[in-house]
Parts: structure tokens; sequence; C-alpha cells
């Protein structure tokens, strides 16, 4: 594994995991795994089922402390990572199974993910006044636009329990996204959508990643969607790192086709 | 026949034969049903936050009364007093977060609500070796709370409000809307109900569940020292007391357990239904219907509108 692709990467390495290693008692999920995410790039983690990928993503934002190994993020090298931390850090994610606030509507929902960005005294939030209400404004400013941009403002006001599946992931997109990331962890973000939804969703994926310049993370089953918005690959099997690349050169690692076609014994 | 005038009409004349007696009833009923809401609004509070039902929430009423009425005994003035009793219910609510919630965190409800016992038992047996087990006297005057009765001349009679009744009932409304503030305005109520809604999402926006759990029980400890100090007053401090917390089921059945108007709403109508059904239909069965007409009525609340009057209608996508 000594390919790394200067030409590639965008920038500079954003966040790097070196040597981790994960178990849940006796069950291994994690092994001995290194990759980097450099700036400004669509990095996609992909392996078959159970492969370790949701619980990669889930020891990067610090839900899972690894046994062994190191996590660099912005320079500063942990070995585990805490949530708190790494939301205040800049890493916004989103869940396989949808989670949100399910009784509150859509927008209190994005503006949760704005809670580390409010500051102003509690005693002003108590009377909506002064510095409290100017600061609820301007982040309402910017929940709206977030809305806008991914076309959600028909069910602004709804309980987002109440939405169909595949708007309520776009939800959770936005509350993310509020966050204003530098890294934002996507784990299937298209899981179980149809086709259109599956176009929509890239489209927003993309446009994030140009606009706001933000790295992104992802995890997803439909190859066709990985090699089309992704700049480099990781593969995954068993919990180890099976291949790293560029989606062509994944496309064409003997190994990966392996592990997915499977193999005559 | 005749039992059917005994029970549906007789009451009723009653009734408009001394409206003074009536009203009478109605204002203890109301004065209870304060009370009742401001337990219920303990289990709210925290059914909302960790969506652990908090069994200890009786004891805990109990607990924070004791303390105040100990340290006050052991020689430190009322206002000191009230002021380390709420210190101790901090210190309370931090060991909780630390000893019980965190190592629990993601375990099932059942186990929570399990562990709550043990807080029960643990309190019973904490507050029992330090301030004793004997029934001690609620300090009011200390705390400037007011005592005697008003009269009023109404309806051809005259009906008697209790002072402290009435310091009850403007304390707990002040409370409430405090509280209301609270939840819907600032940022710490907006993470309090994502926290209730998913752990793992407010995790991932930055939300500190241990603070906010340290928070919401620390609340439920104020609420349970208001609680403590208006019932204590009305009768004495013991660890009887602690079964009043069970007349809070009822409340929460009524009002639904996320709601807090509902739990205001719930109490008023159980305390108030409790002293019409025990003064005027209470003789038909040789009385003692208190203790068990709540029981019914939220049995059939649990019939036809299970979310209660207030409560979130769980509607879920499967």
């Amino acid at each position: 594994m000594t390919v790394t692709h200067e030409t590639i990467g965008k920038g500079e390495v954003l966040l790097a995991v070196d040597q981790v290693s994960l178990s849940f008692g006796g069950i291994k999920a994690i092994t001995d795994v290194s990759f980097d995410i450099r700036k400004g790039e669509i990095r996609a983690i992909i392996g078959p089922n159970g492969a370790g990928k949701t619980s990669m993503l889930n020891v990067i934002n610090g839900f899972y402390h690894p046994q062994q190994g190191k996590i660099t993020f912005k320079g500063q090298t942990r070995s585990k990572m805490r949530p708190s931390v790494a939301a205040s850090q800049g890493i916004a994610r989103t869940f396989q199974n949808v989670a949100l606030f399910k009784g509150m509507s859509t927008l209190d929902n994005i503006m949760s993910g704005r809670t580390l960005k409010m500051n102003s005294h509690f005693f002003w939030q108590c009377f909506r006044h002064g510095p409290a209400m100017a600061e609820e404004i301007r982040h309402r400013e910017f929940v709206e636009d977030i809305i806008d941009f991914l076309e959600i403002q028909a069910i602004r006001k709804v309980p987002v329990g109440k939405l169909p599946y595949g708007l309520q992931k776009r939800v959770e997109l936005g509350r993310a996204l509020a966050m204003e990331p530098d890294l934002l962890l996507l784990d299937e973000p298209m899981a179980g959508m149809n086709l259109e939804e599956k176009e929509d969703m890239s489209r927003f994926i993309i446009d994030v990643n140009t606009q706001y310049g933000t790295t992104i993370a992802l995890i997803e089953h439909d190859m066709g969607v990985v090699m089309d918005l992704s700049d480099r690959v990781v593969v995954l099997e068993y919990g180890r790192k099976l291949a790293d690349g560029t989606p062509d050169e994944v496309k064409a690692d003997q190994n990966v086709i392996d592990a997915y076609l499977g193999v005559a014994h | 026949m005749d039992i059917l005038f005994k029970v549906l009409i007789d009451p009723f004349l009653q009734m408009g034969a001394m409206p003074d007696l009536f009203v009478q009833t109605i204002w203890d009923g109301f004065v209870t049903g304060v009370l009742y809401a401001l337990i219920a609004l303990g289990f709210v509070l925290i059914f909302k936050a960790s969506g652990v039902f908090n069994f200890a929430q009786g004891i805990m009423v109990v607990f924070a009364a004791l303390t105040l009425v100990g340290l006050y005994e052991m020689g430190l003035p009322a206002p000191l007093a009230v002021l380390v009793t709420l210190g101790v219910m901090f210190v309370l609510a931090v060991a909780i977060e630390r000893v019980v919630l965190r190592p629990l965190v993601n375990q099932p409800d059942i186990i929570l609500f399990m562990a709550t016992f043990g807080i029960t038992y643990f309190l019973i047996g904490l507050g029992e070796l330090i301030f004793g087990g004997n029934p001690k006297q609620m300090i009011t005057d200390q705390l400037y709370l007011p005592r005697g009765a008003i009269e009023v001349k109404m309806l051809g009679g005259f009906v008697q409000f209790q002072k402290i009744d009435i310091a009850a009932a403007v304390i707990a409304v002040v409370m409430i809307v405090a509280l209301a503030v609270f939840f819907q305005k600032t940022r710490i109520g907006r993470a309090l109900r994502a926290v209730a809604d998913s752990h793992k999402a407010a995790l991932s926006v930055g939300i500190s569940l241990n603070q906010i759990w340290v928070i919401v029980w620390f609340t439920a400890g104020i609420v349970a020292l208001v609680t403590g100090i208006m019932w204590g007053a009305r009768s004495d401090v013991s660890f009887g007391l602690q079964v009043i917390a069970l007349k809070a089921l009822p409340v929460l059945i009524l009002g639904g357990f996320t709601s807090v108007p509902g739990a205001i709403v719930g109490g008023l109508i159980i305390g108030i239904g409790e002293k019409l059904g025990e003064f005027y239909w209470g003789p038909l069965v040789g009385g003692g219907i208190e203790s068990w007409l709540a029981y019914c009525i939220a049995l059939g609340f649990l019939l036809f509108r299970p979310q209660g009057l207030f409560g979130d209608k769980i509607i879920e996508r499967i």
C-alpha cells in the first residue's frame, strides 16, 4: 500500500487514519487500516456488507474508540475522538438509518445544527431580546439558505417524522450542512432511494463540494454513483483495507473484483 | 330507580342547594391538583429529555424537603438552608448522571427504569441515615410563606381560602411559565428536545448528553424541592409522602407523558375530580373514593386516548 496519488488529491491532508484497529470483544471490526482524506476531495469508502465502513465513520467522529491507531485531523493527532470535539472541530455526519429529531419541524432540525455556533447568553435567549434576537435572525438566515439549496421550502414547518424517507435524508443532510463542516461524513446517503432521488442527492453532494469547498467522505453501495462522484476510493473487506486509489484504479484492481464478484477456489 | 336518583341527580341537587360548599370543594380540589401537577411536571421533564420514567421523582420530593428541614434543624438560617438544599440537588443530579445514566447509555428503557428504582431505595436509605426516619414539621414562617386563611362571603355562605394554598398556586404558575420559556425559547431548550428525540443525532451536532442530563435532573430536583415545601406545609415531611408520586401516574396518562401543559391540566382534572367525587358521590359507597377514582379516570383515557390530552401522537412510518 505505498501508492499515494499526489496528482489526484486536490490539496493537503485534512484527516488521516493511521493503523486503526477496532474490535468488539472477540469480533474484529477494523484491522490495521490506514488512509487519508485530502482537503476538497470527495472520498468514497466502499466494501461488501460488514466490511467495517460504518465503524470507520464512527471512529472518525468519535462514536467508537479504536483500541489501536491514531487519527490526525487538521494537524492534531489523537488516539480517539470525542463526539463533541469532533463536532466542534468541524466534522458533521449523517446516518445510515436516518437519525433526525422526529418530533421537531424541518426548520428546527436544521437549526439544531447551529447549536455550536450560537453563544449568546442564556439570559437573553429566555426573553428573545437583545443579542439573542440578532443571533437567532442571523442563524435563521443561514438555515433558510440551506433550505433553499436543498429545495425543501415546502416542508419547512412539517414535523420530520411525517416525511417520506427520501426527504428525511435530505433534511439530515441539511442539518449536517448547517454545522458548516470542514469534513462531511455521509453514511449511505442514497440508500433506499429511487433513481430520480439519487440523481438529486448526487447533485447536492457535488454542489456542496464545489460551491462550499466541503471535503466529503461517503459510504455508498451504488457503484455507478461512487465511480461518478468520487475523486478517490478506499475499499474495505472484513475490516482490512483491500485497495485505495482513483475509481479507475480501483475498478481494475484484481483483489476488488474478487471481493465483489467472488472468486473460484 | 332509587340508586339512579342518588347517583345521577341527587349530587347535583346538593351542589345547587349549597353553592358555597361546592365552591369550597372545587378550590380544595384545585389546590390538590396544583400539587399533583408539580409532581407530574418533574416526571415530564426527565421523560422528555432522557426517555426515562423516573420512579425516584417521589422520593426526590421527600429527600429535598427532608434536607431543607434537616439543615434548618441543624442551625442553618432558612434562606441559607434553601440554597444549600439546591446545592445538594445539583450534586445529586451530577452523581446520578455519572453513576447511573452514563454507564447505562443506549441501554433499553426498562433498564433505566429499573435503575431509578435503585435510586429510590438509595435515597430512602441516605435520607434516614442522615436525618432520621421520624416525620418532621415543614418550616413555613421562616420561608416567608403566609399562614392563616381568608374567608370570603359568597353565595350565601363562607368560602375559606388558606393563604398557603394561594401561595402554592402562584408559585406553581410562575415556575411553569419559567419552564415553558426555558424549553421553547432557549438554545438549551432546543438541545433538550433534540436529546429527547435521538441521542446519537444530538451527539453528532455537538450537543453534550452529559451536560443536558445534569441540567434536566437538576431542574427536576428544583421542582421536587418546591413540591416538597408546598406538600410538606400541608401535612408533614415523612417518607410516607412518596406515595403521592403514584398519583402522578394517572395525571401523566391524562395529560400525556411528554407535555408540560398536559401535566398541569391533568393534575387539575384529577385533583378537582377526586374532591368532587369524594364529597358528593363518596357517601354512596361509604367513602374512600379519593384513593382510586384517579386511576379509573386514567383507565378510561387509556381506552380512548392513549397518548393523553396533549401528548405527542406517535406516528411512525414503517
